[in-house]
């Protein structure tokens, strides 16, 4: 999906110019197109007229919190969003993602890493339509018919964990927070009840892993969420 | 409209204080009887022995055995707390030692005789405030009463025996009483008691038994007794309807008033309201209507205690001024929503009621409209006539009655020398004129003289036949009386418009002073302020010193004089100003605790809070009248009220500064953050993409030491600064060590990392990113002190027992020493300083993120050899997830 003659474009808004250089130099080196703004305002300029495929955002901007030019962005746009952020931002880290961004890297960063998951974006943006089924490891998923088997053996689950499993796998690679799950599933009320979520997500895994203890599939986001990966 | 089978919401709120006020205050029981000897005091300390077989933790505070020895027997056994000794009169005298009891906090106390009067120089003047004392410090009470010492009956049982009782307990103090025993004997056999001597010893037994003791009156203060008794069981009845709802009785919401005067006969009308408010369970207002009429020192003492007796018995007390006392207690009462009105039956003259338009009664029965009137009659007239009550009313000074006299003399003198041009009728309108005008400078007593001293000189003087008292025309003789009525009403008129006058400037002035006091806290800057202004007040309103007492800002509970004071208060005042501070109630002189003390003390109450006292001391002579001490409460109010806006002002104060300062650590923390991890994080990134080498290598080490140095620098910033916010949420401990695990990678590849995670975990409430950190970098250190070939266990646990749940790493290592392991968790201690880099920060931030949880860290090592670092955190249960 890389290929000519028009290689998707990625938007670096960052106030750290050496940031920006390291971000284009690898970007570039993968086959993206770069643009850069080095902070808030300019980055929504440059969002809305040049319209690239996907933004790289710093929350931490001179001008405007990242927080900020997220929320702004997502009054008008849908493109995706990978929040850079520093250990210890946690809490603005949960925010931007409830906004509405699409996944997060905390610094440093491993080039591969990034790139990674930058393509897992893209990828979903051109992969919106409806999937009928999906299969993971030696599990089988049938959304038309809501059954589930593992290793050929239909399991039964109960609504909220089947809730649960579709929620993510449809969303499979990004960061679901807790909050978003508590929402959808149990409704508004229940956004700060995050045990229901714990003890969900042992039921899931252990009819769905093979070693409940290490998932594989259903990983924990320490302290923000939960995200499908079949890597 | 109210609904009648709704439950009254005040009656409601008051069961629910009656609740809140128990749940703290001790239990009162009282033994109550008919008269001395039906074993009140037997009956009490059987259950105190009882008590005591019981295991509880009593004490005998106080017993009067009356030498009776039966009594006395009684007492072996139980642990006695001794008198305190008190000087008087050249005698010592035991009395109830209340600070031994309160310091010896026992939960149950014995304490005998609750009307009885305390040697002066006691606390309090009577042994039941002592005891409503050790009750509010949460101590238990039993207690013996005799009905002749309530309140209320005392005037009854006057009657019955003809003794007069000296020794009263408030009603409500009964009233309050958690449980009542009544100690019951027939008359025979409470006289057959007597006659054995089993009461009084000696001679003194056959005098009360033809005295107080006799059968008639025994029957009629047992029936008395018994009756009191069962009005209690009927209220206790009506307050278990009310706490259980049973059948909610709609009511009436009755309230009664009293109107109280400068009479001995209104402390009769204030007990019998008293005590049909208690039969209909009703609030009740004594008022007092301060009419133009100026009263007499005596009078003025006997209101104040007619007021003080209406306030000890549980009213509100209202004092207005008014000329006319029909229309101001209906007034009054239509503003208060009263539905009966209590006033003693008129003893005034019949022609004088004429006159007003019928007696009081008459007046407030005609314009009462809906409320009822209780018309009670009074008792016989004691004496003092209306002649010497008007006299007395106008004590003047001599000064003025020589005034008068001169004035008289020198008007005589001038009479004489201008009768010939004038004529003799002239002169007595220059005579009515000068004591007209007289009336304005001089009080009552001198104008009534003035007056009868020129109507005897101008008929003796001038009158033909002169310089005899004879009057011989029948004009003149008219004349002479006209002159005398017209001398006689103009005295008065003018003398009562002056007192009028002085009343209305008194009052004027308490009105301003308490404006202005207002005014000036309103506008004061600080506390300081309020206080001077009060202090200065004070003194010109009373001519009396205030002193100012708040709390301690370094011990709590102890109270520091304020530097605005007016007057040095000593040791023994500052223990009475702390007495009112902690019970919330004024002591000191005018009252009946601590009475001795030279100032007059008001607690500083703003709302529940009390934030003080103040202390106010008068000349030595001063009185406390009703008007005052209500003035001085709201000054008390007042000053509360500043005390507390200036203590929350601090508190704001003091809050925002420590906001500002943390934000301006905040800033610098996340500033100092992004400039070192912003090169950290081009060089590993930068890193990462160069094609791998040896020296690559050494840079991508290089890097996360760095990395992790810069990480663990932060991290013990934070915990030092106490600017670790927790964002706590339900953590499984399971995903807590594996992200940990994957977060040390770099660190322990190539090594046998396990995990042992039992299923079913409970899940712990932590800061996910804090204790992850905690469990990297215990990992971290298990992987720098042990040979690259030891294995490292990670797991995880719960004991239910110690309420923990607990998560170890363990190496099968060297293990630690033992010298080390107190010192481990230090910060920048090293283990073994010689081999390994590390600042010696990483178990000290474990050990502070575990603590900032409410947890711990242990290390030791295991039985089977290596070291094992385990972190603790409390165990709590989350809300039960709701079922499908």
């Amino acid at each position: 999906m890389t290929t000519a003659p028009f290689p998707p474009e990625v938007l670096v808004i960052d106030d750290e110019v050496q940031i920006r250089r390291l971000l284009r130099l690898t970007l570039e080196g993968a086959g993206f197109r770069v643009r850069e703004a080095e902070d808030g305002n300019l980055g929504l300029v440059e969002a809305a007229t040049k319209r690239p495929d996907a933004i790289i955002l710093d929350l931490g901007l001179p001008d405007l919190p990242g927080i900020e030019v997220l929320k702004r962005l997502r009054e008008w746009s849908r493109l995706p969003v990978l929040i850079l952020s520093v250990r210890g931002q946690e809490a603005d880290k949960i925010e931007a993602l409830d906004a509405g961004a699409d996944d997060f890297l905390s610094k440093p960063f491993g080039g591969g890493e990034l790139l990674a998951r930058l393509r897992a974006m893209l990828r979903r943006v051109q992969t919106r339509e409806e999937e009928s089924g999906v299969s993971f490891g030696d599990v089988e998923i049938d959304f038309a018919r809501r059954v589930v088997m593992k290793a050929g053996t239909a399991v039964k689950l109960t609504p909220k964990e089947y809730g649960l499993l579709r929620l993510l796998v449809l969303h499979r690679g990004r960061v679901i927070t807790h909050r978003q799950i508590l929402r959808e599933l149990w409704g508004p009320k229940a956004e700060e009840q995050t045990q229901y979520l714990r003890v969900y997500m042992t039921h899931l895994r252990q009819k769905l892993e093979n070693d409940p203890t290490q998932p594989k599939f259903f990983r924990t986001e320490s302290g923000i969420g939960y995200r499908f990966s079949e890597e | 409209m109210s609904d009648p089978t709704r439950p009254d919401p005040d009656a409601l709120l008051a069961s629910i204080r009656r609740s809140e006020a128990k749940d703290t205050r001790g239990r009162l029981k009282v033994f109550f009887g008919m008269a001395p000897g039906v074993g009140k005091t037997y009956a009490m300390l059987e259950a105190a022995r009882k008590a005591h077989a019981e295991g509880r933790d009593i004490v005998v505070a106080l017993v009067e055995t009356h030498g009776r020895e039966e009594t006395q027997r009684l007492l072996e056994g139980l642990p006695v707390i001794p008198r305190a000794m008190i000087a008087y009169r050249g005698t010592q005298l035991g009395e109830l030692d209340l600070e031994a009891v309160l310091a010896r906090r026992p939960r149950l106390v014995v304490v005998d005789e609750l009307a009885h009067t305390n040697v002066p120089g006691s606390r309090h003047v009577k042994r039941w405030q002592d005891v409503e004392e050790l009750l509010a410090a949460g101590i238990d009470v039993i207690t013996t009463l005799n009905v002749q010492h309530l309140e209320s009956r005392a005037d009854t049982v006057r009657q019955i025996t003809g003794v007069a009782v000296r020794e009263t307990v408030p009603d409500s103090m009964i009233e309050a009483a958690d449980e009542i025993q009544l100690v019951d004997l027939t008359p025979a056999q409470l006289r057959e008691r007597i006659t054995e001597g089993k009461v009084y010893l000696g001679d003194r037994a056959a005098a009360a038994a033809d005295n107080f003791f006799k059968a008639s009156n025994l029957t009629a203060l047992r029936e008395l007794a018994l009756r009191l008794t069962a009005e209690r069981v009927d209220k206790q009845l009506r307050d278990l309807r009310e706490d259980r709802q049973i059948s909610a009785i709609w009511r009436s919401g009755e309230r009664l008033l009293v109107a109280v005067g400068a009479s001995p006969f209104s402390t009769r009308l204030i007990r019998w309201t008293r005590r049909m408010a208690y039969a209909l369970d009703a609030p009740w207002i004594a008022v007092n209507v301060e009419t133009p009429a100026p009263l007499t020192p005596e009078e003025r003492k006997l209101l104040e205690e007619n007021l003080a007796l209406a306030r000890e018995l549980n009213a509100e007390i209202v004092v207005v001024p008014d000329r006319d006392v029909a229309g101001t207690l209906v007034r009054v009462a239509q503003q208060h929503n009263v539905s009966q009105i209590v006033i003693g039956k008129s003893r005034g003259s019949p022609v004088l009621d004429f006159l007003r338009g019928g007696s009081l009664a008459d007046r407030l029965i005609r314009r009462s409209g809906q409320i009822d009137v209780y018309v009670v009659p009074a008792e016989p007239r004691t004496g003092r006539s209306r002649w010497r009550e008007w006299t007395a009313s106008s004590a003047s000074q001599p000064r003025e009655y020589v005034t008068a006299l001169l004035t008289v003399f020198g008007l005589t003198l001038a009479g004489l020398a201008v009768q010939g041009w004038t004529g003799y009728t002239a002169i007595s309108l220059f005579y009515l004129t000068a004591v007209v005008l007289l009336g304005l400078f001089v009080g009552q007593g001198p104008i009534l003289l003035a007056a009868t001293l020129s109507a005897l000189a101008w008929n003796f003087l001038f009158i033909p036949p002169i310089l005899t008292f004879r009057i011989d025309k029948f004009e003149d003789g008219l004349m002479f009386g006209i002159f005398f009525v017209i001398a006689l009403v103009t005295g008065r008129l003018t003398g009562r418009l002056r007192a009028q006058e002085r009343d209305q400037r008194q009052r004027e002035q308490r009105a301003t002073a308490l404006y202005q006091l207002t005014r000036a806290v309103a506008v004061a800057r600080s506390a300081d302020e309020v206080l001077r202004n009060a202090a200065a007040q004070v003194q010109e309103l009373f001519g009396a010193r205030l002193a100012i007492f708040t709390v301690d800002p370094a011990q709590p509970g102890r109270l520091v004089l304020h530097p605005a004071a007016t007057y040095l208060a000593n040791e023994k005042e500052q223990g009475v100003a702390t007495w009112t501070y902690r019970n919330h109630r004024a002591a000191g002189r005018f009252t009946d605790t601590l009475p001795a003390a030279e100032g007059f003390y008001l607690p500083l109450l703003a709302g529940e809070n009390c934030v003080g006292a103040m202390g106010v001391k008068p000349p030595a002579e001063g009185t406390l009248p009703v008007s005052q001490r209500g003035l001085l409460e709201s000054f008390a109010t007042q000053i509360a009220l500043a005390l507390d806006r200036e203590r929350l002002r601090a508190t704001e104060e003091a809050a925002r500064l420590s906001q500002e300062s943390e934000k301006l650590h905040r800033t610098l923390l996340d500033g100092v953050s992004h400039e070192l991890k912003t090169p950290l994080t081009v060089i590993a990134s930068a890193a990462e993409n160069l094609a791998d080498g040896p020296l690559v290598a050494e840079i991508r080490t290089a890097t996360q030491r760095l990395q992790r140095l810069v990480n663990n620098l932060l991290d013990m910033t934070r915990l030092e600064s106490g600017m670790l916010r927790l964002r706590r949420d339900w953590c499984d401990p399971a995903d807590l060590i594996n992200a940990a695990r994957e977060a040390t990678a770099d660190a322990w590849r190539g090594r046998d990392v396990r995990t042992e995670l039992p299923a079913g975990l409970p899940l712990v409430r932590a800061d996910a990113g804090l204790i992850q950190q905690a469990l990297a970098n215990l990992i971290h250190n298990a992987c720098v002190h042990t040979p690259s070939t030891a294995a490292i266990t990670l797991s995880a646990g719960a004991d239910e027992a110690s309420h923990q749940v607990w998560m170890r790493v363990a190496d099968n290592g060297p293990g630690l020493r033992t010298d080390q392991q107190g010192r481990l968790f230090d910060k920048f201690f090293r283990g073994d300083p010689g081999r390994t880099g590390g600042l010696g920060l990483g178990l000290s931030i474990a050990r502070g993120f575990a603590e900032a949880h409410g947890g711990h860290v242990e290390a030791n090592n295991q039985p089977a050899g290596g070291a094992r670092f385990t972190i603790f955190l409390p165990l709590e249960h989350p809300a039960s997830v709701p079922p499908e």
